[in-house]
């Protein structure tokens, strides 16, 4: 029922909430929400809420990379967030999630691995990414990547004991420092009218949805998701909307303290 | 025997507390509980139809807890998912509440209670357990009374109340006692009561009379809490 409403509103030129269609909800984030945590952050995009916590290890480097870290993304969807996640190891929904994530810090390059080695081919930092769902109304993925890139600006490292064990006491002034932030926006179709930030009755009626991350103009990561697609001109208009939307949301991304 | 908390508190005394009633929207009913640095976040969905069926009882409805705990919450990165601490937690949690609540007007139905640590030092399941009670009075849910909770015990020599992380790990004067309980306090029962260490009668009875006082102090803020909202929602 409320997704022939949507759909019906959708051909009057109307959202659920009045928003226009390239119209964000109210969105803010906040910073050192976790004391343990290397770095963390919460993001808010209307009543939508994720919290996401940086902690670091020791790991081996990769045979095929012996002078480079890395890092790990994982997504918990609470079931508290939505009476629809069931408890137990991580759906598909979650796995897209930690992976649209993971693919927008590393293949943009947004973290130097290279930074992270300690010792070639011995020793290397492991950044854990650990993105929970606390809230979903809708748009998980933006509230996760303008929290992941929050948690990580200035994330801080612990200082190494002469065994290069990580002592948790103390910190060093080693920061993870971030080469680029590229901004993701999603957007998505309903009754053949782009949406941006879609809320959680309207991705109930959502036929496609597109994924954009962009930086200084410039595409870095993309994922369509759903069951429809979409026009060559549909996705031009939504690149030239995530390069204007990038501009705006990038201001509210802080450095950890 | 020691003279002096790590902290400097007394040694009755309980670290700063926090209420807030209604931090998750989505849910039916959600509270968060903050005691010193220790952070609870509970959520509560239902009543609501119980699958997989053989698990619903015609009689009345059942409770289910969950307790987790973020990777990110503690010094060292804890697993993602269940582990035999927090499947225990969870059915010690169910234990606590159960008490005073009134399931008969809900037949084969399930009261699912999500218990997220989102920053932990020491006390962990008590914080969970007020949250919890929080977000079922606030989901609706007919109850007794509010269930508190807190960890007394024994730490360098002395009876104490709200062990934080530092005092746990205090191995001075025969180690610490780290006693977990929740109080219902209009019929002053104990619904939850863990124990490890070592720790004569005596002292052990003063913890839990201290222990109860504590619990009074914090059902006022559950109070005051679940109040806030309702006026909030008056404006």
């Amino acid at each position: 029922m409320n997704k022939d409403y949507i759909m019906s509103l959708a051909e009057k030129d109307v959202r659920i909430d009045g928003r226009k269609f390239d119209e964000y909800r109210e969105v803010s984030i906040e910073t050192g929400v976790s004391m343990n945590a290397e770095g963390s952050a919460r993001c808010k995009i209307g009543d939508t809420e994720v919290i996401v916590g940086i902690k670091m290890a020791i790991g081996t480097p990769y045979p095929d990379a012996a002078d480079e870290g890395s890092i790990v993304v994982g997504a918990e969807l609470l079931p508290m967030s939505n009476p629809d996640f069931e408890s137990g190891p991580p759906g598909k929904q979650a796995i897209e999630l930690a992976r649209i994530i993971d693919r927008g810090v590393r293949e943009s390059k947004a973290i130097d691995f290279k930074k992270l080695c300690i010792k070639e081919g011995e020793k290397c930092w492991m950044v854990f990414i650990d993105i929970y769902s606390i809230n979903d109304d809708g748009n998980l993925i933006d509230a996760a990547g303008l929290a992941t890139l929050t948690a990580l600006n200035g994330a801080k490292f612990h200082k190494l004991d002469k065994d290069d064990n990580i002592n948790y006491k103390e910190y060093g002034d080693k920061k993870v420092e971030l080469e680029l932030m590229p901004i993701t926006c999603t957007f998505g179709k309903v009754n053949g009218k782009i949406i941006i930030d879609p809320n959680n009755d309207e991705e109930s009626a959502l036929d496609a949805r597109l994924s954009i991350a962009t930086f200084n103009g410039k595409v870095y990561a993309m994922q369509k998701g759903l069951d429809r697609g979409f026009t060559l001109e549909e996705i031009e208009y939504m690149i030239d909307v995530a390069i204007a939307k990038e501009k705006e949301l990038k201001t509210l991304i802080k450095e950890q303290k | 025997m020691i003279d002096k908390r790590p902290d400097g508190r007394k040694f009755e005394e309980m670290r700063k507390i926090e209420g807030k009633v209604g931090i998750v929207k989505r849910a039916d009913g959600s509270a968060m509980f903050k005691i010193g640095d220790t952070v609870a976040i509970a959520a509560v969905h239902g009543p609501r139809v119980l699958h997989p069926r053989f698990l619903q009882d015609p009689q009345k409805g059942v409770l289910r807890c969950n307790y987790d705990m973020a990777t990110f919450s503690v010094s060292d990165r804890k697993k993602p998912g269940p582990s035999r601490r927090s499947t225990e937690i969870s059915l010690v949690t169910e234990k606590s509440l159960l008490p005073v609540l009134d399931l008969s007007m809900y037949p084969s139905s399930v009261i699912d209670v999500f218990i997220e640590i989102t920053q932990a030092n020491a006390g962990t399941r008590c914080a969970g357990i007020v949250a919890a009670s929080m977000a079922l009075a606030h989901a609706g849910i007919p109850m007794k009374d509010l269930v508190s909770a807190i960890s007394v015990g024994k730490v360098g020599g002395r009876v104490v109340v709200d062990l934080d992380k530092e005092e746990e790990d205090l191995e001075s004067f025969g180690g610490p006692t780290d006693i977990p309980i929740a109080y219902t306090p209009k019929n002053g029962e104990f619904t939850l009561l863990q124990l490890d260490g070592n720790i004569t009668k005596e002292e052990f009875i003063e913890a839990l009379k201290l222990g109860r006082e504590s619990c009074k102090q914090i059902q006022k803020e559950q109070e005051r809490a679940l109040k806030e909202v309702y006026k909030e929602k008056g404006k």
